[in-house]
Protein backbone atom coordinates (compact mmCIF):
# COMPACT_ATOMS: atom_id res chain seq x y z
CA UNK A 1 0.00 0.00 0.00
CA UNK A 2 1.32 3.19 -1.05
CA UNK A 3 1.50 6.12 1.86
CA UNK A 4 2.00 9.64 1.68
CA UNK A 5 5.07 11.93 2.80
CA UNK A 6 5.68 15.66 2.86
CA UNK A 7 8.72 16.44 1.70
CA UNK A 8 10.83 20.12 1.98
CA UNK A 9 13.75 20.33 -0.54
CA UNK A 10 16.02 23.21 0.35
CA UNK A 11 17.81 24.65 -2.64
CA UNK A 12 21.05 26.23 -1.98
CA UNK A 13 24.24 27.58 -4.25
CA UNK A 14 27.01 24.87 -4.19
CA UNK A 15 30.00 25.89 -1.64
CA UNK A 16 32.58 27.99 -3.82
CA UNK A 17 29.67 29.53 -5.86
CA UNK A 18 29.57 33.25 -4.56
CA UNK A 19 25.79 34.01 -3.33
CA UNK A 20 26.13 37.83 -4.41
CA UNK A 21 22.39 38.00 -3.40
CA UNK A 22 23.85 36.85 0.23
CA UNK A 23 25.82 38.91 0.47
CA UNK A 24 24.14 42.32 -0.48
CA UNK A 25 21.70 41.17 2.40
CA UNK A 26 24.57 40.44 5.09
CA UNK A 27 25.95 44.04 4.39
CA UNK A 28 22.36 45.76 4.80
CA UNK A 29 21.79 43.79 8.43
CA UNK A 30 24.16 46.25 10.03
CA UNK A 31 21.41 49.28 9.36
CA UNK A 32 19.49 47.78 11.15
CA UNK A 33 21.52 47.32 14.34
CA UNK A 34 22.16 43.53 13.60
CA UNK A 35 25.86 43.09 13.52
CA UNK A 36 26.79 39.53 14.35
CA UNK A 37 25.37 38.53 11.31
CA UNK A 38 27.82 35.90 8.74
CA UNK A 39 27.35 33.52 6.12
CA UNK A 40 24.23 34.72 4.72
CA UNK A 41 23.31 31.92 1.52
CA UNK A 42 19.97 32.94 -0.06
CA UNK A 43 18.18 29.75 -1.46
CA UNK A 44 14.75 28.70 -2.49
CA UNK A 45 12.22 25.68 -0.90
CA UNK A 46 10.08 23.41 -2.76
CA UNK A 47 7.07 21.94 -0.52
CA UNK A 48 5.17 18.73 -2.01
CA UNK A 49 3.50 15.73 -0.81
CA UNK A 50 5.37 12.77 -2.35
CA UNK A 51 3.39 8.56 -2.56
CA UNK A 52 5.77 6.05 -1.78
CA UNK A 53 5.51 2.46 -0.78
CA UNK A 54 7.80 3.35 2.45
CA UNK A 55 9.69 6.35 3.09
CA UNK A 56 13.11 4.68 1.40
CA UNK A 57 11.28 4.83 -1.76
CA UNK A 58 10.11 8.58 -1.12
CA UNK A 59 13.34 9.44 -0.59
CA UNK A 60 14.92 7.76 -3.61
CA UNK A 61 12.17 9.52 -5.55
CA UNK A 62 13.10 12.98 -4.25
CA UNK A 63 16.63 12.73 -4.87
CA UNK A 64 16.19 11.44 -8.23
CA UNK A 65 13.71 14.54 -8.84
CA UNK A 66 16.69 17.29 -7.50
CA UNK A 67 19.21 15.09 -9.95
CA UNK A 68 17.31 15.59 -13.00
CA UNK A 69 15.30 18.72 -12.57
CA UNK A 70 14.66 20.84 -9.20
CA UNK A 71 18.34 21.41 -8.90
CA UNK A 72 21.08 22.31 -11.27
CA UNK A 73 23.94 20.22 -9.94
CA UNK A 74 26.63 22.65 -11.59
CA UNK A 75 26.12 25.60 -9.50
CA UNK A 76 23.33 24.13 -6.40
CA UNK A 77 22.74 21.64 -3.55
CA UNK A 78 20.02 20.32 -1.99
CA UNK A 79 18.64 19.24 1.22
CA UNK A 80 15.97 17.06 1.36
CA UNK A 81 13.43 16.59 4.26
CA UNK A 82 10.90 13.94 4.55
CA UNK A 83 8.56 12.62 6.89
CA UNK A 84 5.01 10.75 6.61
CA UNK A 85 2.33 13.19 5.53
CA UNK A 86 0.73 15.05 9.45
CA UNK B 1 20.18 28.36 -52.32
CA UNK B 2 18.92 30.49 -49.64
CA UNK B 3 19.42 29.11 -45.97
CA UNK B 4 16.46 28.44 -43.85
CA UNK B 5 17.19 29.11 -40.09
CA UNK B 6 14.63 28.01 -37.86
CA UNK B 7 14.06 30.25 -34.72
CA UNK B 8 12.37 28.76 -32.00
CA UNK B 9 9.31 30.75 -29.58
CA UNK B 10 8.69 29.20 -26.14
CA UNK B 11 6.15 31.49 -24.41
CA UNK B 12 8.10 34.12 -23.07
CA UNK B 13 11.04 34.57 -26.12
CA UNK B 14 10.59 38.21 -26.96
CA UNK B 15 13.90 38.25 -29.65
CA UNK B 16 12.85 35.89 -31.66
CA UNK B 17 11.18 38.66 -34.74
CA UNK B 18 14.71 40.39 -34.35
CA UNK B 19 16.69 37.11 -35.25
CA UNK B 20 14.16 36.64 -38.25
CA UNK B 21 14.74 40.22 -39.13
CA UNK B 22 18.61 39.99 -39.18
CA UNK B 23 18.62 36.47 -40.76
CA UNK B 24 16.83 37.87 -43.94
CA UNK B 25 18.74 40.75 -43.86
CA UNK B 26 22.00 39.23 -44.05
CA UNK B 27 20.74 36.99 -46.64
CA UNK B 28 19.10 33.60 -45.19
CA UNK B 29 15.51 33.23 -44.53
CA UNK B 30 14.48 33.08 -40.88
CA UNK B 31 11.11 31.57 -39.65
CA UNK B 32 9.05 31.21 -36.58
CA UNK B 33 8.71 27.55 -34.76
CA UNK B 34 6.79 26.75 -31.93
CA UNK B 35 8.10 25.53 -29.18
CA UNK B 36 5.09 22.66 -29.40
CA UNK B 37 6.33 21.51 -32.69
CA UNK B 38 7.29 17.82 -33.33
CA UNK B 39 9.86 18.63 -35.99
CA UNK B 40 12.07 21.27 -37.30
CA UNK B 41 10.31 20.89 -41.06
CA UNK B 42 13.42 21.46 -43.60
CA UNK B 43 15.13 24.00 -41.45
CA UNK B 44 19.14 24.53 -42.32
CA UNK B 45 19.89 25.50 -38.78
CA UNK B 46 17.84 26.40 -35.35
CA UNK B 47 17.96 29.56 -32.93
CA UNK B 48 16.84 29.65 -29.77
CA UNK B 49 15.94 33.63 -29.06
CA UNK B 50 16.45 35.60 -25.64
CA UNK B 51 13.74 36.00 -23.71
CA UNK B 52 11.99 34.35 -20.20
CA UNK B 53 11.02 31.06 -21.98
CA UNK B 54 8.30 29.88 -19.72
CA UNK B 55 8.79 32.43 -17.55
CA UNK B 56 11.90 31.63 -16.51
CA UNK B 57 10.45 28.94 -13.48
CA UNK B 58 12.50 27.19 -11.34
CA UNK B 59 15.75 28.29 -13.16
CA UNK B 60 16.44 29.80 -16.55
CA UNK B 61 15.91 27.70 -19.42
CA UNK B 62 14.92 24.88 -16.44
CA UNK B 63 11.85 24.57 -18.42
CA UNK B 64 12.17 24.43 -21.99
CA UNK B 65 13.62 21.10 -22.65
CA UNK B 66 10.34 19.82 -21.79
CA UNK B 67 8.74 21.69 -24.81
CA UNK B 68 8.11 18.94 -27.50
CA UNK B 69 10.54 20.97 -29.79
CA UNK B 70 13.68 20.05 -27.88
CA UNK B 71 13.93 16.67 -28.75
CA UNK B 72 14.24 17.09 -32.68
CA UNK B 73 16.35 20.05 -31.64
CA UNK B 74 18.51 17.63 -29.55
CA UNK B 75 18.86 15.17 -32.20
CA UNK B 76 19.55 18.11 -35.17
CA UNK B 77 22.23 18.92 -33.00
CA UNK B 78 23.39 15.50 -32.51
CA UNK B 79 22.89 14.61 -36.82
CA UNK B 80 25.94 18.27 -36.66
CA UNK B 81 22.39 20.98 -37.51
CA UNK B 82 23.73 23.91 -36.48
CA UNK B 83 22.10 25.16 -33.17
CA UNK B 84 22.70 29.02 -31.86
CA UNK B 85 21.38 29.41 -28.84
CA UNK B 86 21.53 33.08 -27.50
CA UNK B 87 20.94 34.90 -24.06
CA UNK B 88 18.13 32.63 -22.85
CA UNK B 89 18.53 30.37 -25.73
CA UNK B 90 22.50 29.72 -23.81
CA UNK B 91 20.84 29.20 -20.51
CA UNK B 92 18.06 26.78 -22.13
CA UNK B 93 21.08 25.15 -24.35
CA UNK B 94 23.26 24.32 -20.65
CA UNK B 95 20.12 23.59 -18.97
CA UNK B 96 19.31 20.49 -21.54
CA UNK B 97 23.02 19.82 -21.64
CA UNK B 98 23.83 20.36 -25.26
CA UNK B 99 26.95 22.49 -23.69
CA UNK B 100 28.21 22.63 -20.08
CA UNK B 101 28.40 24.65 -17.46
CA UNK B 102 25.25 26.80 -16.22
CA UNK B 103 24.31 30.88 -16.43
CA UNK B 104 23.81 32.63 -12.71
CA UNK B 105 22.81 35.74 -11.70
CA UNK B 106 25.21 38.52 -12.09
CA UNK B 107 28.25 39.36 -10.23
CA UNK B 108 27.22 42.88 -9.34
CA UNK B 109 23.05 41.53 -9.16
CA UNK B 110 22.25 44.22 -11.88
CA UNK B 111 20.14 43.70 -14.93
CA UNK B 112 22.95 44.64 -17.49
CA UNK B 113 21.56 46.19 -21.51
CA UNK B 114 25.17 47.90 -22.57
CA UNK B 115 27.59 47.49 -25.46
CA UNK B 116 30.05 44.57 -24.68
CA UNK B 117 33.04 43.94 -26.30
CA UNK B 118 34.11 40.41 -27.48
CA UNK B 119 37.22 38.12 -28.87
CA UNK B 120 36.88 35.67 -30.88
CA UNK B 121 38.55 32.64 -29.22
CA UNK B 122 38.21 29.83 -31.23
CA UNK B 123 36.97 30.12 -35.22
CA UNK B 124 35.72 26.21 -35.39
CA UNK B 125 32.28 27.30 -35.01
CA UNK B 126 29.59 27.80 -37.08
CA UNK B 127 29.51 31.63 -35.93
CA UNK B 128 33.01 32.12 -36.00
CA UNK B 129 34.29 30.21 -39.30
CA UNK B 130 35.12 32.85 -41.28
CA UNK B 131 36.81 34.95 -38.54
CA UNK B 132 40.08 35.11 -36.90
CA UNK B 133 41.14 34.34 -33.66
CA UNK B 134 41.50 37.61 -31.88
CA UNK B 135 39.42 39.52 -33.83
CA UNK B 136 37.13 41.94 -31.93
CA UNK B 137 33.37 42.45 -32.46
CA UNK B 138 30.91 44.99 -30.22
CA UNK B 139 27.97 43.24 -29.99
CA UNK B 140 25.22 44.19 -26.96
CA UNK B 141 24.51 42.52 -23.80
CA UNK B 142 20.98 42.55 -22.29
CA UNK B 143 20.51 39.89 -19.32
CA UNK B 144 20.68 39.39 -15.88
CA UNK B 145 21.63 35.72 -15.26
CA UNK B 146 24.82 35.65 -17.39
CA UNK B 147 27.24 34.51 -15.27
CA UNK B 148 29.18 31.12 -16.87
CA UNK B 149 29.75 28.88 -14.18
CA UNK B 150 31.50 25.61 -14.21
CA UNK B 151 33.66 23.04 -12.24
CA UNK B 152 36.91 23.01 -12.69
CA UNK B 153 37.35 20.40 -14.56
CA UNK B 154 34.72 21.58 -17.04
CA UNK B 155 36.75 24.52 -17.83
CA UNK B 156 39.87 22.61 -18.56
CA UNK B 157 38.29 20.60 -21.01
CA UNK B 158 36.95 23.76 -22.80
CA UNK B 159 40.19 25.16 -22.63
CA UNK B 160 41.81 21.76 -23.92
CA UNK B 161 39.80 21.43 -26.92
CA UNK B 162 39.32 25.15 -27.60
CA UNK B 163 35.76 25.32 -26.54
CA UNK B 164 35.68 28.83 -25.64
CA UNK B 165 34.16 30.57 -28.83
CA UNK B 166 34.26 34.16 -27.36
CA UNK B 167 35.31 35.71 -24.25
CA UNK B 168 34.66 39.48 -22.93
CA UNK B 169 37.36 42.24 -23.31
CA UNK B 170 35.84 44.11 -19.84
CA UNK B 171 33.76 40.92 -18.05
CA UNK B 172 30.88 42.44 -17.15
CA UNK B 173 28.63 40.07 -15.24
CA UNK B 174 31.68 37.94 -13.45
CA UNK B 175 31.72 34.93 -15.93
CA UNK B 176 34.63 32.50 -14.86
CA UNK B 177 37.72 33.20 -17.58
CA UNK B 178 35.30 35.47 -19.31
CA UNK B 179 33.50 33.47 -21.05
CA UNK B 180 30.71 35.18 -23.59
CA UNK B 181 30.00 31.74 -25.62
CA UNK B 182 31.35 28.01 -26.06
CA UNK B 183 30.69 25.74 -28.44
CA UNK B 184 30.08 21.87 -28.68
CA UNK B 185 33.32 19.49 -29.52
CA UNK B 186 31.95 19.60 -33.32
CA UNK B 187 31.61 23.24 -33.62
CA UNK B 188 28.01 22.95 -34.78
CA UNK B 189 26.59 24.08 -31.15
CA UNK B 190 26.87 27.55 -29.82
CA UNK B 191 25.88 29.68 -26.88
CA UNK B 192 26.61 32.93 -26.14
CA UNK B 193 25.16 35.53 -23.98
CA UNK B 194 25.51 38.66 -26.39
CA UNK B 195 22.74 39.36 -29.26
CA UNK B 196 23.90 39.27 -32.72
CA UNK B 197 20.69 40.30 -33.97
CA UNK B 198 20.83 43.57 -32.36
CA UNK B 199 24.30 44.41 -34.03
CA UNK B 200 23.27 43.77 -37.66
CA UNK B 201 22.83 47.01 -39.11
CA UNK B 202 24.37 50.31 -39.06
CA UNK B 203 22.10 52.42 -37.29
CA UNK B 204 22.29 49.68 -34.02
CA UNK B 205 25.39 50.90 -33.71
CA UNK B 206 27.63 47.85 -34.92
CA UNK B 207 27.31 45.02 -37.97
CA UNK B 208 29.46 42.59 -36.17
CA UNK B 209 26.30 40.09 -34.81
CA UNK B 210 25.74 40.07 -38.39
CA UNK B 211 29.25 38.68 -39.24
CA UNK B 212 28.49 36.39 -36.98
CA UNK B 213 24.97 35.43 -38.65
CA UNK B 214 26.57 34.94 -41.90
CA UNK B 215 28.93 32.28 -40.52
CA UNK B 216 25.68 30.95 -39.67
CA UNK B 217 24.15 31.21 -42.99
CA UNK B 218 27.01 30.25 -44.55
CA UNK B 219 28.00 33.64 -46.65
CA UNK B 220 31.37 35.06 -46.81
Amino acid sequence: MSKEFDVIVEVSLREGIADPEGLTIERALPALGFNGVSDVRVGKSLRFVVEASDERDARHQVESMCERFLANPVIEDVDITLGPLT
Amino acid sequence: MTTRVGVVVFPGSNCEHDVVEAVDAVGGSGELLWHKDKSLGDVDAVVLPGGFAHGDYLRTGAMARFSPIMDAVTRFAQDGGPVVGICNGFQILTEAQLLPGALYKNQGLKFLCQPAVLRVESTDSVLTRRMKVGDELNVPINHFEGNYVCSEEALAALRENDLIVFTYQDNPNGATADIAGIRNENGNVVGLMPHPERAAHPLLGSTDGALMLRGLIGID
